[in-house]
């Protein structure tokens, strides 16, 4: 073959590509301009950009951070830009930055939250990042007490009692293993509440009274507060969506009946009926005489809420695992809670968190809707700012910055539960 | 592990709960701190100012009415409520008093199983409408779009005022004040109605007040007062009493300043006012400084009334039926005999 | 031949309630359904003793005194006059409007910006993604109130419209104004003869249905293909047409401007407007989320055979990969649905009348039944979902892979 003289011994190299093709007009030519249709609608979609930039560029460009009222805002903005011009009083923002993220917690005590929301992350990082270690889970475990202890204050050893509760239950529940399977939860669930109404409740108050001063949730507003509903609303959904979760695939009827007439009761209806149950029903239904604060009712409406939506989250993760998991647990001689506690849940939980933080995203926004039972959260802020007489006629900077901030967590959380679910399709082989 | 986390809430709040059925007083004394129901946001009567720290008319009597039972202004706290949820936030126990320029109704009253402990602002709804339009008359308004503040009698009202006039309108429901001027002075409605100080107070803040005008016509006997839960007469007396030593306090010339001055009167109303004779504060479980407490927190009435919502304020509102009676107005307090 | 397996008749002890799993499941139910109607009971009981203590009873009178306030906009019949359960009924009557509105434009949008996010040009995909990402992460409740303040803002109040240097002029030959109190429409007035109108109309649907059938057959029959869709619309529209400009039935009665409002014709109140509208955007996002995912779930060799077949990509798109994303699509776009139903719950932000603002809200306030109308709104609100997800279960029903 080698004396064939005319045959090339390599591959030509490729012509430089037409002028059309290359650099910025080339990449108009295919991304922009390609068929006349795509003319169109580059056409259509930069007159909208021109539309809104028309009106919110100068708006910003044009904002104001040092005054005390709206009408000393509209004077800068008229002397410095011209009367008729357009401008933000982000001097608003400036002014009332900390109520929108603390309420009306006590100045002095700022730390107390920012410390909780730190805390957060680090008792989050275990959970979200398998590649830490696994010891780090305890702190998670014991996060809910310390937050609870930051945000309210008081005795620490209220929450350490309560802890103790849960404490009592796994010894029960581990004594209890060994018995048929309805008697470990059953064990744990009454040694755990019997701890809590009789033992808990003296044991703290018999405890020296070390910690720090209380803070009254009604002093909680703002971000602080919509975040406090929502972790709050999660965190406590968790194990009751598991519960629920488990009952709806029960095999038996009348627990999986009750389970999905639960979920689909409260699937079924808004978000603001259960608000309003808390805000107007809660305390008839409970005995004559039980009196306690809206925000806990509406933790606990929130909570339920939640849960029916967590718990069809955890059974999508159930039934995503496959059928040999469940029959490896049996033939292992496992008995029900201890497959599902050391095989079963595990992997569930691990396949359902893109779907919990969907969860959360979705209840993090609708924690706004206490707005409208008279809570302070930060939509309820912007009414009672703009009923104040400095900043009366304020609109668009509030809903603005309200908006952005819920849209900077919101969007970051969507991004993690995506990149979640793209680790977790290449993880399963 | 997790089994009955929620119920575990509850036996939380079984600690934290406070039984409500005792007598409120008695409550109140043991939490240490007053529950007061206010409105979420109405300039003048109640808001929260940039540190957090409720300002208002309607505030100023919670601060009094703590300083009277507990012996300090400061010990109140605030529950913004909503004209939803106001008086199922009072009858359900979450707050001691309601003080939310509410009105004296009789359904009210007696069917919604309410107390109202006095009247602390007489007012009566009327009109406001942009000069522009022409209207010197609510009878003028048919066909008008009425702003509206939804939940309230005011809207009970409009509903007969039109109909016994003949008259259609189309309303606009609002939630606050706030939103009722946005879509005002955007001229989404002609009229705006609420009760004529809510309209002196929202025109005060409007960029050009001279361009509009409250229509003559009152429609509406509005008697706005404090309000507690029915059926506590000792928590009602302790409410209508603190009102009316507000009251007296002025018409006796006793302010904040001149207070302790006071307490060397020898006028005997006084002096039973303020605790220096008799022991009226006794009768009804309470400090006899008890008055002297309330005065002190933010001074008579009219030092209230000058320094929240009267003339020079934001709301700039004369006393007019507010006055007196012996300016003329209608504030009458009974004796402190 | 299967032999009956004789059960050896065991004594029955009391232990084998716990330990004998045939059993167990009985007493583990039997103690859940003691446990649950204990539980009820001691609510019931709790809610009869506050009940008790405050002087309340438990009934349903309510519903037929007289309301005594008035409703912005209402579809049916609605005065002051009416009673508390007609003032109900209007809002279950907008609910359901500003519902199915909302639905086909949250539907329409979706589609449209889900297609789009797909486009190949790159400045409107990206567009595209901007939309969803903002609408999706910010809270549906700034949306309508931040809908609700655009249209207060930007839109003329009707005083603009008026006298000779008018600032605003009205819309489609002066027959449409668009103010920010809400859209005043023509509205159509029908005369004597209008069932002819009508009439005409019915049968003119069925022959365009008839044609339809034809056209389908004959292109099965022969491959040649007729523009059934301008056909059919010249049948439907053209007869009634001349027929209403023969007799004079049906007019069209323009809004004017009188004293404060633009009069006659027909009114959609802002409140609506921005509901639906913010409703729709939010839930159009989520929407075209769902119609990506799905058109992106079809396999890419679909849409490269149906290429190589030589047929034109609008056609690949509406023939070859929608109907058979549409498997995908469906289910959730049904719960979107159901979400949206609930969502308008948050109309009385913006004072639009539905029904948890009439009987939960305005009604509630005055009559001071909590309990009552919470009970009947809830029971509304789940008979919606019930019928919403049995639609989606009989769909699912149909559409499901027949496996073979």
């Amino acid at each position: 073959m080698d004396d064939v003289a005319w045959t090339r011994t390599e591959m030509l190299g490729p012509e430089a590509p037409p002028a059309s093709a290359v650099g910025i007009v080339g990449w108009m030519r295919a991304n922009l301009f390609s068929t006349w249709l795509n003319v169109i609608l580059t056409v259509a979609a930069l007159g909208a950009i021109w539309l809104l930039a028309s009106h919110i560029v100068p708006f910003f460009a044009h904002s104001v951070w040092n005054a005390s009222s709206y009408s000393e805002c509209r004077e800068i903005v008229a002397r410095t830009w011209g009367e008729g011009a357009s401008g933000a009083c982000l001097a608003v923002i400036r002014e009332r930055w900390k109520q929108f993220f603390f309420g009306f917690y006590p100045a002095d005590y700022y730390w107390r939250p920012t410390l909780a929301f730190i805390l957060m992350f680090v008792a989050l990082a275990p959970v979200l990042f398998s590649s830490l270690p696994r010891k780090m889970l305890w702190f998670s475990a014991i996060f809910p007490g310390v937050a609870y202890w930051l945000l309210w204050g008081g005795s620490i050893f209220f929450p350490i009692a309560i802890y103790l509760g849960f404490v009592a239950g796994y010894v029960a529940f581990r004594v209890a293993e060994r018995g048929p399977s309805f008697l470990p939860p059953l064990a744990a669930a009454v040694v755990t509440i019997v701890w809590w109404l009789f033992i808990a409740g003296p044991l703290a108050n018999l405890l020296p009274d070390i910690g720090l001063p209380a803070v009254q949730s009604k002093q909680f507003g703002g971000f602080m507060l919509s975040m406090t509903i929502g972790v709050t609303g999660i965190a406590f959904s968790l194990p009751l969506g598991v519960l629920l979760a488990l009952g709806r695939r029960s095999d038996m009827l009348f627990v999986k009946w009750i389970s999905v007439g639960f979920i689909e009761f409260i699937r079924g209806v808004p978000l603001i009926t259960l608000l309003l149950v808390a805000s107007f029903l809660l305390n008839i239904f409970m005995p004559p005489g039980t009196n306690f604060d809206i925000i806990l009712r509406v933790i606990i409406m929130v909570t339920l809420f939640a849960a029916a939506y967590m718990a069809e989250v955890i059974r999508g993760g159930l039934a995503a695992l496959p059928r040999g998991q469940y029959e490896g647990a049996d033939s292992l001689g496992l008995n029900y809670w201890q497959a599902t506690r050391l095989v079963i849940m595990p992997q569930a939980l691990k396949i359902s968190i893109p779907g919990i933080v969907n969860t959360f995203i979705g209840l993090f926004k609708d924690t706004t809707l206490v707005a409208i039972i008279g809570l302070l959260d930060p939509v309820g802020l912007i009414t009672s700012i703009r009923a104040n007489s400095a900043w009366n006629g304020i609109v668009w900077e509030l809903y603005g910055f309200v908006g952005f901030m819920f849209f900077i967590c919101c969007f970051g959380m969507s991004r993690y539960s995506q990149y979640l679910e793209r680790r977790l399709r290449t993880d399963r082989h | 592990m997790h089994k009955g986390i929620l119920l575990g809430a509850f036996a939380g709040m079984a600690l934290a709960a406070g039984a409500a059925s005792a007598g409120t007083l008695d409550d109140v004394k043991a939490r240490g701190t007053l529950k007061c129901g206010v409105n979420a946001g109405l300039a003048g009567f109640a808001a929260p100012d940039a540190s957090g720290r409720w300002e208002g008319f309607d505030v100023a009597y919670c601060r009094a009415l703590a300083a009277a039972v507990l012996g300090d202004a400061e010990k109140v706290e605030f529950t913004p409520t909503t004209t939803e949820t106001r008086f199922t936030a009072l009858v359900s126990g979450e707050i001691d008093v309601l003080a939310r320029n509410s009105t004296w109704t009789f359904t009210r009253d007696v069917d919604l199983k309410l107390d109202f402990i006095g009247v602390n602002y007489y007012d009566g709804q009327g009109f406001m409408v942009s000069k522009d339009l022409g209207v010197t008359s609510a009878k003028e308004l048919d066909g008008a779009t009425v702003c509206i503040q939804t939940g309230t009698t005011t809207e009970l009202n409009l509903a007969d005022f039109f109909k016994t006039n003949g008259m259609t309108y189309q309303p606009v429901p609002i939630q606050t004040e706030a939103e009722a001027r946005q879509q005002f002075l955007g001229g989404a409605c002609d009229a705006y109605t609420t009760d004529a100080s809510g309209l002196a107070a929202a025109r005060s803040g409007y960029p050009n007040p001279e361009n509009y005008i409250i229509l003559p016509e009152i429609i509406s006997k509005e008697p706005l007062g404090p309000v507690v839960r029915h059926g506590d007469n000792q928590w009602a007396d302790i409410g209508r009493w603190t009102f009316n030593a507000l009251v007296s306090a002025e018409e006796l010339g006793v302010t904040k300043a001149n207070l302790d001055e006071m307490k060397g009167s020898q006028n005997p109303e006084i002096r039973r006012l303020l605790g220096v004779e008799g022991s009226l504060g006794k009768m009804f479980g309470l400090n006899d400084d008890w008055a002297y407490n309330a005065i002190k927190a933010g001074g008579n009435y009219g030092e209230i009334f000058a320094a929240t919502i009267g003339e020079g304020t934001p709301s700039n509102l004369a006393r007019g039926l507010n006055g007196q009676w012996t300016d003329g107005g209608l504030l009458y307090s009974p004796p402190f005999r | 031949m299967t032999m009956p397996v004789a059960v050896t008749a065991e004594p029955f002890r009391l232990s084998m309630l716990i330990y004998d799993t045939r059993y167990r499941s009985i007493t583990i139910q039997i103690i859940a359904l003691v446990a649950t109607l204990t539980f009820f009971g001691w609510i019931v009981s709790n809610t009869l003793a506050n009940l008790a203590a405050l002087g309340k009873t438990f009934d349903f009178g309510f519903l037929q005194q007289r309301a005594g306030y008035d409703i912005n906009q209402a579809l049916i019949p609605y005065t002051n006059d009416s009673t508390h359960g007609r003032a109900a009924l209007v809002g279950i009557v907008n609910t359901l409007l500003v519902a199915v509105l909302g639905c086909i434009t949250a539907t329409i949008i979706g589609v449209l910006v889900g297609v789009l996010r797909l486009s190949s040009n790159w400045l409107v995909a990206r567009l595209a993604t901007v939309y969803v990402e903002t609408f999706r992460n910010v809270p549906v409740l700034l949306w309508i109130l931040a809908l609700m303040a655009v249209i207060t803002d930007l839109f003329p109040a009707p005083a603009a419209f008026r006298g000779d240097n008018a600032t605003a002029a009205m819309m489609a030959n002066g027959t449409v104004a668009i103010t920010n109190r809400g859209a005043y429409i023509p509205w159509p007035v029908f005369g004597t003869g209008w069932q002819a109108v009508a009439i005409v109309f019915l049968l003119s649907i069925a022959s365009a249905w008839a044609f339809g059938r034809y056209a389908h057959a004959r292109q099965v029959a022969t491959g040649r293909t007729l523009p059934t869709f301008w056909i059919k619309l010249a049948l439907i529209v053209l007869p009634a047409l001349i027929v209403d400009w023969l007799v004079g039935a049906i007019s069209f009665q323009v809004p004017e401007l009188k004293r404060f409002n633009f009069e006659g014709g027909g009114f959609i109140d802002k409140s609506l407007i921005a509901l639906w509208f913010a409703l729709a955007l939010y839930t159009g996002a989520f929407i075209a989320e769902i119609v990506r995912g799905g058109i992106q779930a079809i396999a890419r060799g679909q849409s490269e055979a149906a290429a190589a077949l030589g047929i034109r990509p609008g056609r690949i798109m509406s023939l070859v990969i929608l109907p058979q994303a549409l498997r995908v699509i469906i289910p959730p776009l049904i719960s979107q649905f159901l979400n949206l139903t609930k969502n308008s719950s948050l109309a009385i932000v913006v004072g639009y009348a539905d029904v948890r603002a009439t009987l939960g809200g305005i009604t509630m306030n005055q009559t001071g039944r909590e309990l009552e109308c919470m009970i009947l709104m809830m029971g509304f609100y789940l008979l919606i979902s019930l019928a919403i997800s049995t639609v989606m279960n009989v769909y699912n029903a149909s559409v499901a892979m027949k496996e073979r």
